[in-house]
């Protein structure tokens, strides 16, 4: 099944329109079709894994690319922006690893079976996903540190 | 709030250090916590985030037309391969054309800042080593002593002599005289004679070689897997490098070669990079006697930044800084601000490899690793 799925994809993302980079997947099967994309077809090096806060839910792409041919190939998922969550690829790519803490940090999607889900930009104790269109840029931060009261003061 | 990790196995002798995040040799904010038994490392926790400003988010409600040098700051050391990185990611975009001399120049200049940029390098490895290289600071001061032509150089063509801002979605903004060619080639010369000097400095001792020669030695497989990219990349016997895979600017007309390694230690990454700095003056050579006539500049100009918009698209384009493969995947929505746009930084890929190859180094193998990997804290964090 997943290799059928990414010769489909990979035909899919040659008929692709000029606005389309890389391709959509289900969910579930985004692990399968990385081990194919990794094993089987030669995408061996791991670029970036990023997310994007769109209208219908948050895409998250990975990509992936071919040394011996220098193809790019994006691989994207859709998930519903309330508690979002997603298989983790760090153990396929070690590199995704990083990625994902960011994703987690700035995004709030939450990736199963990861080593090691902390937050990796943000303070651990900050509060609110920066990177959500509804976070807002100008009201004050989530995380502010209580500022010591002045003796001087009054 | 995360629970703190516990690793550190006190039966055992293990010792939990914490190395920075205000610590000279991590070059900025870097926070490393390496876990010793004796005086070797068991594991290493890099922190990062120290520095980071949310540029991702700003860009969002910036106009394309005035993020590019706000992207000059984040790798502060080869500052016009950032803007270079978006504003070829723009321009692909948006179809956006550029002159053939704008190309050219936008490609002289990033090639001088690689040079600057690996001469940084090369004199803070030299104070990551320390006492072995002259006291620390003889190297350090050799290199900044060669960079400070460089950067003279930018200041007589931009009037700045870092944050140049040199590059614009659709050209370059200053145009270069021909005394200012002349000296570019003197400049390349320069920089070319000066890497004897400090081969002789460095490679060509024992004591510099016995503290990098198979240290924090990268395998093949693990920098496919972490995508380490540039430099690091070619040292561990993968010959890819973005300006000859997928050019952009000038390069699909300048003869050059990729300088690649395969033992993947940190010896292997500093001659790859002082085999870059040597290529790099044999392609500014080449840009100013090919250097096009005409205009550097032709999209037509605008009244204010809100009138630069670009058409739904998305697009991932790459530039070779000096660190590595550094990506701008942009999201545009048709107005005059990306609707999403990130950075693949390259010390923030590079960065990663840190725990994998960590364990089982000494603790100063940890510093000379660091500093063969040149991070820049600024580009890691963004």
């Amino acid at each position: 099944m997943p290799e059928a799925n990414v010769q489909e994809a990979l035909m899919l993302r040659h008929q692709a329109t000029e606005t389309a980079l890389g391709v959509e997947l289900p969910p579930a099967e985004l692990l399968e079709a990385l081990r194919a994309l990794r094993d089987a077809h030669g995408y061996r090096f791991y670029i970036v894994t990023t997310g994007i806060d769109g209208t219908e839910g948050i895409e998250i792409v990975h990509g992936l690319r071919n040394l011996e041919t220098g193809d790019d190939f994006f691989v994207k998922v859709l998930l519903p922006k309330d508690d979002p969550e997603l298989d983790s690829a760090a153990f396929l790519f070690a590199g995704a690893e990083w990625h994902e803490r960011e994703i987690l940090d700035l995004f709030g999607v939450r990736f199963r079976s990861h080593p090691d889900p902390r937050r990796i930009l943000m303070p651990d104790e900050y509060e609110g996903h920066p990177l959500l269109k509804d976070f807002p840029m100008d009201t004050p931060w989530g995380y502010r540190p209580a500022a010591p009261e002045s003796e001087t003061d009054g | 709030m995360t629970e703190e990790i516990r690793v550190v196995d006190r039966e055992l002798g293990e010792l939990a250090l914490n190395m920075g995040p205000q610590h000279p040799s991590t070059h900025g904010v870097l926070h490393l916590k390496v876990h010793l038994r004796g005086e070797t490392v068991v594991k290493a926790i890099p922190g990062i985030g120290y520095l980071h400003r949310g540029v991702e988010k700003l860009s969002e409600n910036l106009a394309y037309e005035q993020l590019a040098p706000i992207f000059e700051r984040n790798d502060y050391l080869g500052p016009t391969a950032n803007s270079l990185g978006y504003v070829v990611a723009v321009e692909r975009l948006g179809g956006f054309e550029v002159p053939r001399r704008g190309a050219w120049l936008r490609t002289l200049v990033a090639e001088l800042q690689r040079i600057a940029s690996h001469l940084v390098w090369l004199g803070t490895l030299g104070l990551d080593l320390g006492g072995a290289l002259g006291g620390g600071t003889t190297l350090y001061m050799y290199c900044f002593r060669e960079r400070e032509k460089i950067l003279d150089y930018m200041e007589e063509l931009t009037g700045t002599r870092f944050h140049t801002n040199f590059n614009l979605i659709g050209g370059a903004r200053y145009d270069i005289t021909p005394e200012l060619a002349a000296k570019a080639v003197d400049l390349a010369n320069q920089m070319e004679a000066c890497l004897g000097e400090m081969r002789n400095m460095t490679s060509a001792t024992a004591m510099f070689r016995g503290r990098v020669e198979g240290i924090g030695v990268i395998p093949r497989d693990l920098a496919l897997s972490v995508g380490v990219t540039g430099p690091v990349l070619r040292a561990s016997g993968v010959k890819f490098d973005v300006r000859k895979d997928a050019p952009y600017d000038a390069y699909p007309d300048l003869q050059f070669d990729i300088p690649t390694r395969t033992e993947g230690d940190a010896l292997a990454r500093f001659e790859v990079r002082m085999d870059e700095i040597a290529e790099s003056a044999k392609l500014v050579r080449q840009l100013v006697e090919g250097l096009p006539d005409g205009p550097i500049f032709t999209r037509k100009p605008i009244k204010n930044p809100k009138g630069l918009k670009v058409k739904p698209n998305e697009v991932y384009a790459a530039v070779e800084s000096p660190r590595g493969e550094l990506g701008f995947y942009i999201v545009a929505d048709g107005t005059f601000k990306p609707y999403r746009l990130k950075i693949n930084a390259p010390s923030f890929c590079n960065l990663q490899v840190i725990p994998h190859i960590a364990p089982g180094l000494l603790l100063a193998d940890v510093i000379a690793t660091l500093g063969s990997l040149d991070p820049v804290l600024g580009d890691v964090d963004r």
